[in-house]
């Protein structure tokens, strides 16, 4: 009976461009949409709106050179794409960074994280309508650039992550600011909760959408938040640790059904984790063990000529399991350079899900797997 | 150069010392001090008083103007004897005597659109820890909107190609129209009112629905996909949420006996045990569902956040009016605000007892301050909730309405029928 109504209401099916320029497409996605009045049909995501050959503009740059393009991937979480580039041609050339440096790569990209996952939790808010998380979160988030721009001198784009170390120490007073910001946080995600998180509307609207099963979020190689939320508990961190993380004390918070709440919690939990692992990181480094001043590996040469071969190195950046493959034939530029980037594997999963939604969950879903178009597009 | 001091000199990295800087707690502005009381901030303690100044001279200015509607009647059989005198026929008087008392109608929406849009961005920035509008006019942006409203006026009117030029042009017409004329049986204070209708609350609903058209012209002359759907949504939710929003002001006709506004709010006048106001939401059970879902209902009718899925910013880009700019964007604006104002107007007048004081002894103020005050403060709960809520799912919306609140309004009205009859 349902289904004869169903037939005989049947409309005309419309197509329609959600993107590039549309508000919550977070960049230059395009979707294309086939709709039955609000429920999709059909929904085919189009990247490369932002191409800028950067994987091809790594080989006419030395190494030194070549870090700023890794800034420009995912601009929102700049410094662990430093991180995966140097980690790469450091297992490349052999070089071994000094112990502070390490921590120093730790305490940043956590706190790199924190401000990525808060431009999530206020994009994602204003997706769903709520515009005041927005502000909220880059309340928070200006105190994070604020501890950068201390620390190197950027706000948006770092370069703080050198090949063999990092670009400067820790300034005067700068551990006291960041206690002073983390003390100031961690009450702020309570805040979050409540405004957001629980709200049975903002929770109507996000828990039942988007499922991804467990195996399914394997098989479409999805990783990070995204495929935490879907059960695995696979974290780079803690399957491959780089840098200290195998000194630090984190728990992985992982979700059960893979809806577009658990991704969004996913992250918000993924924040107070962050927050612990920079406390940790800051008492590391206030230890005599750890001399200021030693940042830098010795011996790392201005024009840097590893050896020929190749070299892959991942790590778990805010968006998911970043990784650079590095191949060299011992020129000072990189003779091949790819990115496994995060954001490009995770958009591909929306073709299947998206379909049989309503357009309003097309935000929902969209937003809550925190795309970045510099990363897609590369 | 010695060793010694080219080491002093570059062991460190230049950025490095010039952005310390910024460890001055001074030259930039970390939110950290809201650890501490907001009342241990002179900042708040400043803006309470400057606060409570504005209320205390409200009350000072409407207490020294007094009643308004009373003197209205004098004033008009002031000018019919000047006319008598001198010779000008009475019909003219009383033709002017409209025109003007139109003039002062219409100015309602208007002004209060200035004032509304104004009060929304400045609560919004406070409740978003920012200032909100800060140079336009003398004080925190006070003429800021009449400076949008100027811009909207100068701004080019882009008419897409493949719009229905006509419709397209008639669509903010259709929508202003009834939401300015809706005003008319509204009693803004003891005999201040323009039309006193004895079916006013029927006229109030039945010409504010005709603005659904408008919204629904304007989605699908503009040529446009995201238009069109948000043409189709509003014509979906506006016309479902017409139904719960008139079953649940049934209770309070059927308790007050007549439709006519300026009776129903003047029946509530008188206290319960001396203090507590007979107003209608004060009705067991049957005055506070009424007014929930009466509150509800309207935020809907309004296409305000919760509800704003016809405009719904991050779906459909603007909805119905994404192909409109300048002056008709400006009549769409001004539309949704007179009706955030007619509803709280109406609210006040249904459930709050119009101009009668909350408390006995507070009738020295006039009864249209005290209806300017309920209305206000109505204002602000639509305000509030705009800034706190996400925003619904379209289908979401219509289970709540024919799932919930319609069965809820129809229950309501045998519950008001059990009430008046434990009342008699």
């Amino acid at each position: 009976m349902t289904r004869e109504i169903f037939t005989a209401l049947k409309t005309d099916q419309m197509f329609i461009n959600f993107g590039p320029q549309h508000p919550s497409t977070h960049g230059v996605l395009r979707i294309a949409l086939t709709v039955e009045g609000e429920v999709i049909i059909k929904a085919v995501p189009d990247v490369g709106f932002l191409h800028r050959g950067i994987e091809k503009l790594f080989e006419a740059r030395n190494y030194s050179q070549a870090l700023i393009l890794t800034d420009r991937l995912d601009y929102v979480s700049a410094m662990p794409n430093n991180l995966a580039y140097c980690l790469a041609v450091e297992r490349l050339a052999g070089i071994q960074p000094p112990l502070r440096a390490q921590y120093l790569r730790a305490l940043v990209s956590e706190l790199t994280r924190i401000a990525s996952h808060l431009v999530f939790f206020g994009t994602f808010g204003v997706d769903m309508g709520a515009f005041t998380p927005f502000l909220y979160a880059f309340r928070e988030r200006e105190m994070v650039l604020d501890l950068f721009e201390m620390l190197c001198g950027g706000r948006l784009l770092y370069s703080y992550v050198r090949v063999g170390g990092v670009s400067a120490d820790l300034p005067a007073g700068w551990t006291e600011k960041c206690r002073e910001f983390i003390t100031f946080f961690k009450p702020r995600l309570k805040d979050y909760d409540t405004l957001l998180s629980f709200n049975p509307i903002f929770r109507d609207r996000t828990e039942t959408v988007g499922l991804i099963s467990g195996a399914r979020a394997l098989s479409w190689g999805l990783s990070g938040p995204n495929l935490r939320a879907s059960g695995p508990g696979y974290d780079v961190r803690k399957a491959e640790p780089y840098c200290v993380y195998d000194k630090l004390s984190f728990t992985v918070p992982t979700g059960k059904t893979g809806s577009c709440w658990d991704r969004y919690y996913c992250r918000m939990l993924e924040m107070g984790q962050s927050a612990e692992i920079v406390l940790q990181c800051l008492d590391a480094l206030a230890k005599p063990e750890l001399p200021p001043g030693e940042i830098m590996a010795k011996g790392v040469p201005k024009m840097l000529r590893p050896p020929a071969g190749a070299a892959y190195a991942h790590i778990e950046a805010s968006r998911g399991d970043l990784g650079f493959y590095a191949v060299s034939d011992a020129s000072p530029a990189p003779y091949r350079m790819h990115v496994r980037g995060p954001s490009f594997l995770n958009v591909a999963i929306l073709q299947e899900i998206l379909t049989g939604c309503k357009i309003a969950d097309v935000v929902a879903v969209l937003g809550s797997f925190d795309i970045v178009l510099g990363e897609v597009d590369r | 150069m010695t060793e010694e001091t080219i080491k002093t000199k570059f062991s460190e990295p230049i950025f490095n010392r010039s952005h310390g800087r910024l460890l001055m707690p001074e030259t930039r502005y970390w939110p950290t001090r809201m650890w501490k009381s907001p009342w241990r901030l002179p900042t708040y303690r400043r803006g309470a008083a400057v606060m409570a100044g504005i209320l205390s001279g409200g009350a000072a200015a409407a207490w020294l103007l007094g009643e308004a509607g009373p003197r209205v009647a004098p004033l008009y059989s002031l000018a019919e004897r000047y006319a008598l005198q001198q010779g000008v026929p009475l019909f003219l008087v009383a033709t002017v005597w409209t025109l003007i008392k139109a003039a002062v109608l219409l100015a309602v929406p208007l002004v209060n659109a200035l004032f509304a849009v104004w009060w929304e961005r400045k609560i919004s920035a406070h409740m978003q820890s920012r200032m909100g509008p800060m140079y336009v006019g003398w004080w925190h942006g006070a003429l800021q909107t009449v400076a949008d409203g100027i811009k909207l006026f100068i701004k080019e009117d882009i008419v897409p190609e493949c719009a229905d030029k006509f419709v397209h042009l008639l669509a903010p017409v259709v929508v202003i129209i009834p939401a300015i004329v809706a005003f008319a049986p509204i009693p803004f204070g003891r005999e201040l009112v323009y039309a006193d209708l004895d079916i006013g609350t029927v006229y109030v609903f039945a010409v504010s629905g005709v603005s659904v058209m408008g919204i629904i012209m304007a989605g699908w002359s503009s040529g446009n996909k995201f238009s069109l759907l948000g043409g189709l949504r509003s014509a979906a939710q506006l016309v479902s949420y017409e139904l719960p929003r008139t079953f649940s002001v049934i209770p309070v006709i059927m308790l007050a006996g007549t439709l006519n506004l300026s009776a129903i709010a003047g029946l509530q006048a008188g206290y319960w045990g001396g203090l507590l106001p007979r107003w209608f939401i004060f009705y067991p059970v049957v005055g506070q569902v009424a007014f929930a879902v009466f509150l509800i209902a309207s935020v809907a009718e309004t296409n305000r956040i919760p509800f704003d899925i016809p405009e719904a910013e991050s779906e459909l880009v603007a909805g119905f009016n994404t192909e409109y700019s300048g002056m008709k964007f400006a009549l769409f604006f001004l539309s949704e605000f007179a009706y955030v104002l007619l509803s709280c107007l109406l609210m006040a007048a249904f459930f709050f007892g119009g101009g009668q004081p909350p408390l006995p002894f507070l009738g020295f103020l006039p009864s249209w301050a005290w209806f300017l005050a309920k209305t206000l403060t109505l204002i602000f709960c639509f305000l509030w909730f705009r800034w706190t809520f996400p925003r619904f799912r379209v289908d979401r919306l219509m289970n709540f309405n024919w799932k919930f609140l319609l069965p809820v309004s129809l229950l309501n009205i045998a519950a008001a029928g059990v009430l008046i009859w434990l009342l008699s």
